[in-house]
């Protein structure tokens, strides 16, 4: 088995300017954060991102990474309003493709499944049928019913956080939903994934039920162990969602100011285990 | 005792008398009120309905609202992907907000203004075109104001009757119930399927929700005052179901 463990920095270095990502995880929960983080720091600009959106999306935003946003909400769960993300399409410095939730779970299972779309009624009557990019097929049976073919969102890369993982890249999520993590993976060409702990493959299986075994060593290229690294997401059972620092992230869209202050503490102070340093999240960290 | 229930007390009620007659499908309401409302629902009329924990598991009994350590009894693990299993296959009847809604029902919870740049964003297009295309929608509208209900929405996010109806076969899956507010019970029983006032709660007048209403609104020929609660339901929603009183919050008395 090939081991796949390897740095953020290393995934950064195989991000191009106007690549398409696709990020994990759902609002603000289980994203995978210091890989964000390490992109938000990089010299890689006019990404388009594909997201169930949360703070990975405000991020990017904030820090002028972004072309396009793929999406159908972004949140930060506990603040409805992703703020930053408000910023960047207030001031109309992004475009969106708009989706619902469930059309955008039939274009990653088109692009995992290699089909150029996937069809249904939803988005039918509906103004997201007023984007160019949306069209609709003629069912070829009897019925003859005009659906709307979603189109396959292939991803250049995708990145996930699990809670565990093994060097070979099989993954492991142990709070109660999956998400379209898998889905994300098999709809990218490169696969990151981050995870809490690194563990031997036979611990997998005994610490949770099989079928937490959601990631497969098919769909992953590279493990990226990062402790907290969905921080300050929500990743239970091993850490809930970190309020109080959120509601600080989320006051840093008030003001050009408030956010140059918030970027130099927590974005330019450098690496995952920087970021760990003046967050305080050091259980587990050398010279911590 | 009716007469000693709270205007948000009615707002629960109300709710709860939209899933009337359901049965066994997924009543899912999303809001504060909604929650109360549709809990009461299952508590009472309406037992075979399936709910929600607001996550990923289908759970039993009338949980209260806002207690997070409360104790769930889990029937089913019902994860987003599976959500929609639910949704696209009709088995379920939702109960969404909106920032806007017109006499059709096409509502707007999405952005207002301009596409390329709105005015505000909002929560983007979420699940409504699905939840509408594909499943019985309600809404629930705790500020009943010409702001939210307007002539025009400036995006259609949730498909209202008349688009529905242009649909055609396609649009058969389409329903609006009914549209609860802190001031009214609204449906669509019109011969046009327009918005129509049904009910309005105690201390508020016809012409009170006429004028908070920014179109033109087809008014029952006889607008009855929003059922009262039982004594039954008012002690499952002050004891059981709200104990914290959260309800208030979202409908203060007036």
């Amino acid at each position: 088995m090939i081991d796949k463990r390897i740095s953020e920095d290393d995934v950064v270095s195989e991000i191009r300017d106007g690549m398409t990502i696709g990020i994990g995880g759902w609002g603000s929960r289980r994203k995978p954060m210091s890989l964000v983080r390490a992109i938000a720091r990089s010299d890689v600009w006019d990404l388009t991102v594909v997201s169930y959106g949360g703070p990975d999306v405000g991020l990017l935003c904030a820090v002028g990474k972004v072309r396009k946003v793929v999406y159908a909400f972004c949140s930060l769960d506990s603040i409805a309003l992703e703020p930053h993300f408000r910023n960047a399409r207030q001031a109309g410095t992004i475009s969106t493709l708009e989706l619902d939730e469930g059309m955008f779970l039939l274009g990653l299972q088109a692009a995992a499944w290699r089909v150029p779309f996937l069809p249904t009624r939803v988005g039918l009557g509906s103004d997201l049928m007023r984007q160019a990019e949306i069209r609709t097929v003629v069912s070829p049976y009897d019925d003859g019913e005009e659906l709307v073919a979603v189109p396959a969102l292939t991803l250049d890369v995708a990145l996930v956080h699990m809670h565990r993982g093994d060097p070979g890249g099989n993954g492991q999520y142990l709070n109660v939903d999956p998400y379209f993590d898998d889905l994300f993976c098999m709809a990218a060409t490169r696969r990151f994934m981050s995870v809490e702990r690194v563990v031997e493959t036979d611990e997998l299986a005994s610490g949770g039920p099989i079928q937490s075994l959601r990631i497969n060593r098919l769909m992953t290229d590279g493990v990226i162990e990062a402790r907290y690294g969905a921080h300050f997401s929500e990743c239970v059972p091993d850490y809930g969602r970190d309020e109080a620092f959120q509601r600080e992230y989320a006051a840093s869209a008030k003001s050009p100011e408030a956010w140059e202050t918030w970027k130099a503490k927590y974005l330019d102070c450098g690496g995952h285990d920087e970021y760990r340093k003046v967050t305080g999240l050091t259980e587990g960290l050398s010279n911590g | 005792m009716g007469s000693t229930a709270t205007r948000a007390e009615h707002c629960c009620v109300a709710v709860a008398e939209c899933f009337r007659g359901d049965g066994e499908i997924l009543a899912n309401p999303i809001g504060t009120i909604p929650m109360i409302g549709g809990r009461l629902a299952r508590a009472s009329f309406e037992p075979d309905l399936v709910m929600t924990d607001g996550e990923a598991l289908l759970i039993a009994g009338a949980r209260p609202v806002g207690v997070d350590d409360a104790p769930k009894i889990v029937e089913a693990w019902n994860p987003y992907r599976s959500m929609f299993d639910l949704v696209w296959s009709g088995r379920r009847h939702v109960m969404m907000g909106a920032s806007q809604i017109d006499a059709h029902g096409n509502q707007n919870f999405a952005f207002v203004g301009d596409w390329e740049h709105p005015k505000a964003q909002l929560l983007g297009f979420r699940g409504a075109p699905g939840n509408t295309i594909q499943n019985t929608t309600s809404y629930w509208i705790p500020n009943h104001s010409a702001r939210v209900f307007v002539p025009q929405v400036d995006v259609v996010s949730g498909v209202g009757y008349d688009r529905a109806a242009q649909l055609g076969a396609a649009g058969r899956f389409h329903g609006i119930r009914r549209v609860i507010t802190n001031l009214a019970v609204l449906d669509f029983e019109t011969d046009d399927r327009r918005m129509r006032l049904r009910e309005v709660h105690p201390g508020v007048s016809v012409d009170e929700v006429v004028a908070a209403t920014g179109f033109e609104l087809a008014i029952a020929d006889e607008v009855t005052e929003s059922r009262a609660p039982s004594e039954e339901e008012l002690r499952l929603i002050r004891e059981v179901i709200d104990p914290t009183g959260s309800r208030e919050q979202e409908v203060p008395n007036s």
